[in-house]
């Protein structure tokens, strides 16, 4: 059977399966719409919650990045795992016991404003719309790649699929459907990997893998590695930080806090049955995205080292001269998985030497002896771009593996970018109707209406994110930056205090969330532009590039909460405490006894 | 607050405090701060640091969530106020 051909049969029937899932389980009520019925077990939630995380930037990127990064792109695992650390005994358990359906909802009443909760739901769909437009052009990229269509054609289909299990399911549907989407895509991550682990290591665990020796070698894949990117003048593997360690703690803290105050994460909790329950989800999402996130590394360095074998033979295994006249490929011999991604515009090779080799190197590198050895084999600058995408979605045609694991691969990835996507849809609809139109706009809106509601404008932001998936905004790239930093200087801070200080008062949350909001989208848009638009960047006005101690704006989510606490408790100290019933509420959403059902009623 | 309640708070900052500080010894401590000096240290192929950055922590992580939900269970026992 031919590549395309099992493709579509593999991508058909995991499909087939989605809405299969979906038929079985429709939402009747809005306790199922918006919580599942508060009836998901914490092993099958951990599965739902870890394909809900695990976008297409974790399935597709992310190995990529720590290919490029090494050892700095340790960042990007501890800090998205480190924040459910923070979720599981910070946040989750104390929102499963308060009982509501929304973060807004929280934030409303404990803070006893109806304005707390609106900025809270802006927050809210700033960051969600933001992190969904990266999963919708995820999903035109891996259609228009593996299915030979469009990548507007992709994104139109995978509107229809969402549409089909979100609308009619609710949170019931997305979460059953996540539990598959799970098992699809961690066997497709693993899978290959193993394979890969064999081919190169002889270990088929591929995070043994990585620390062992290269097949009929007695030196560390690692330790190889470390030397070939060393040779081409590369930063050293094991060693090369993020832009400095401080920059590298702060974007850590940053990522692990943002992932605590993601809302479609936190709305998880609040559909299992208990506190204890709302606990042990939280580890068990952890051992489900752990699987992925410790076999990354091990893809990432291993698609380097095949990427260096294919590139340069002979100098990774056998340990030629690099700098040798026939050391690097010629480019008619190259193999076929590069002319197939060559057609995609995300591998580039020029020919600026004219000698017809492909020579892949650092040609930034600052090292005088480095430049002295490239000038004197005759090269005259990089010749090959590499997209970092194409790390794991290649990973399998690299190694040679059958076309059922190129298929498979496939699936993965837009099981990744459906899932996520759903979830980012239900906490948007849920903060529209619940959160708005009931709380604010139509109080006596009964349940049925509301049910209404909340599909109608799920599937209105289903529109609005495959219309921004279709035309993304110049912004797309920056906008995951936005999405943590927003979550970390705002939400998270806020829901925190909200529960361990039983004194923090309207005043101080809202001045704390504005404040630290204010100061993240000025760092950030310092940078990047106001609200990413081009020519509007004012760097001078903070005094150039990461004026903050070298901080990237990525990074200064953290620095962002760390503002909103310190307002917080400025404002709170000359302002009047809270009313006895919210210190009384807090005291009882402290305890676990008397978790009933999630209800949501106001 | 009662006295039992105040009690069952302290207990459970106690619990809080000790995972965090495990938290930032493993993840920003290992992972970040002593990777340099750690890295001469070696795991099988890894260089210590290099292991608790991409490896170790992440698995510490799982083994905390678990430790907290075990230990807080026993808290709540102890001070009454589990759920039925």
């Amino acid at each position: 059977m031919d590549l395309q051909t099992t493709i579509y049969l593999v991508v058909g029937a995991t499909f087939a399966l989605y809405i299969g899932i979906a038929l079985w389980a429709r939402a009747g009520s809005t306790s199922e719409f918006y919580a599942a019925g508060g009836q998901v077990g914490p092993v099958m939630n951990g599965m739902a919650i870890g394909a809900d995380w695990m976008s297409a930037a974790s399935f597709i990127s992310m190995a990529g990045l720590i290919s490029n990064m090494g050892y700095g792109g340790g960042l990007f695992l501890m800090g998205w795992t480190g924040g459910y650390v923070l979720l599981a005994m910070l946040l989750a358990p104390y929102l499963r016991k308060f009982g509501k359906f929304t973060v807004p909802q929280f934030i409303g009443d404990r803070y006893y404003s109806k304005s707390a909760s609106t900025v809270a739901v802006l927050c809210l769909l700033v960051a969600s719309l933001t992190y969904i437009i990266g999963q919708m052009t995820g999903v035109g990229v891996a259609f228009s790649r593996f299915l030979g269509v469009s990548s507007e054609t992709g994104i139109y289909v995978g509107m229809g699929i969402v549409f089909v299990y979100a609308v009619f399911g609710g949170m019931k549907g997305i979460t059953y459907t996540q539990v598959a989407q799970y098992c699809v895509l961690i066997s497709a991550y693993i899978i290959p990997a193993i394979f890969i682990s064999i081919q190169l290591t002889g270990n088929p665990i591929p995070q043994l893998g990585l620390g062992s020796s290269l097949t009929g070698h007695d030196v560390s894949l690692l330790a190889t590695l470390d030397k070939v990117v060393a040779d081409l003048g590369f930063a050293n593997y094991t060693t090369s930080d993020a832009g400095g360690m401080l920059n590298m703690f702060v974007y850590t803290m940053s990522l692990m806090i943002g992932t605590a105050g993601l809302p479609h994460v936190i709305m998880r909790f609040f559909t299992v049955p208990t506190v204890a329950a709302a606990r042990s989800s939280a580890g068990w999402a952890l051992v489900f995205i752990g699987l992925l996130y410790t076999t990354a590394p091990a893809v990432a360095a291993m698609a380097k080292t095949n990427l260096l074998r294919t590139i340069t033979p002979g100098v990774v295994m056998q340990g030629t001269d690099p700098y040798a006249a026939d050391a690097q490929l010629v480019y008619a011999d190259r193999p076929d998985w590069m002319k197939r991604w060559e057609k995609t515009g995300l591998l580039k090779w020029e020919d600026k030497n004219g000698d017809g080799r492909i020579q892949y190197y650092n040609d930034k590198s600052k090292s005088d002896a480095f430049k002295a050895k490239a000038e004197a084999a005759g090269w005259k600058g990089n010749e090959l771009t590499v997209n970092a995408d194409i790390i794991v979605l290649a990973n399998p045609e690299i190694a040679l593996l059958p076309n059922w694991v190129i298929a498979l691969v496939a699936a993965g990835g837009l099981a990744a970018a459906l899932s996520t996507a759903a979830g980012l849809l239900m906490a948007i609809s849920a903060a529209v109707s619940h959160d708005l139109i009931k709380n604010v706009f139509v109080p006596d809106i009964s349940e049925k209406g509301e049910l209404l509601a909340g599909k109608i404008s799920m599937a209105v932001a289903i529109v609005i994110a495959g219309y921004l998936g279709l035309n993304p905004p110049g912004f797309a790239a920056g906008t995951v930056a936005l999405a943590f930093g927003i979550a970390a200087s705002s939400l998270f801070p806020a829901i925190m205090m909200g529960i361990f200080s039983k004194k923090m008062n309207r005043e101080g949350a809202i001045c704390g969330m504005l404040a630290g909001l204010f100061v993240t989208l000025f760092y950030v848009f310092a940078a990047k532009g106001i609200f990413f638009i081009k020519g509007t960047e004012y760097l001078d006005l903070i005094g150039g590039p990461n004026s903050f101690f070298g901080i990237t704006p990525e990074a200064f989510g953290a620095i962002g909460a760390l503002v909103n606490f310190g307002v917080a408790f400025l404002v709170d100290k000359m302002t009047p405490e809270p009313p006895e019933h919210i210190q009384a509420m807090v005291e009882s959403v402290r305890i676990p006894r008397g978790s009933g059902a999630v209800t949501g009623a106001h | 607050m009662d006295d039992s309640g105040k009690a069952y708070w302290s207990a459970t900052l106690r619990l809080l405090t000790k995972i965090l500080v495990i938290w930032f010894l493993v993840s920003f401590g290992a992972g970040i701060l002593f990777a340099p000096a750690l890295n001469s240290i070696h795991l099988g192929g890894y260089p210590l640091g290099f292991w608790f950055a991409q490896q170790g922590a992440m698995y510490v992580f799982i083994v905390l969530i678990f430790y907290y939900k075990k230990k807080m269970g026993e808290i709540d026992r102890q001070f009454d106020v589990h759920e039925e």
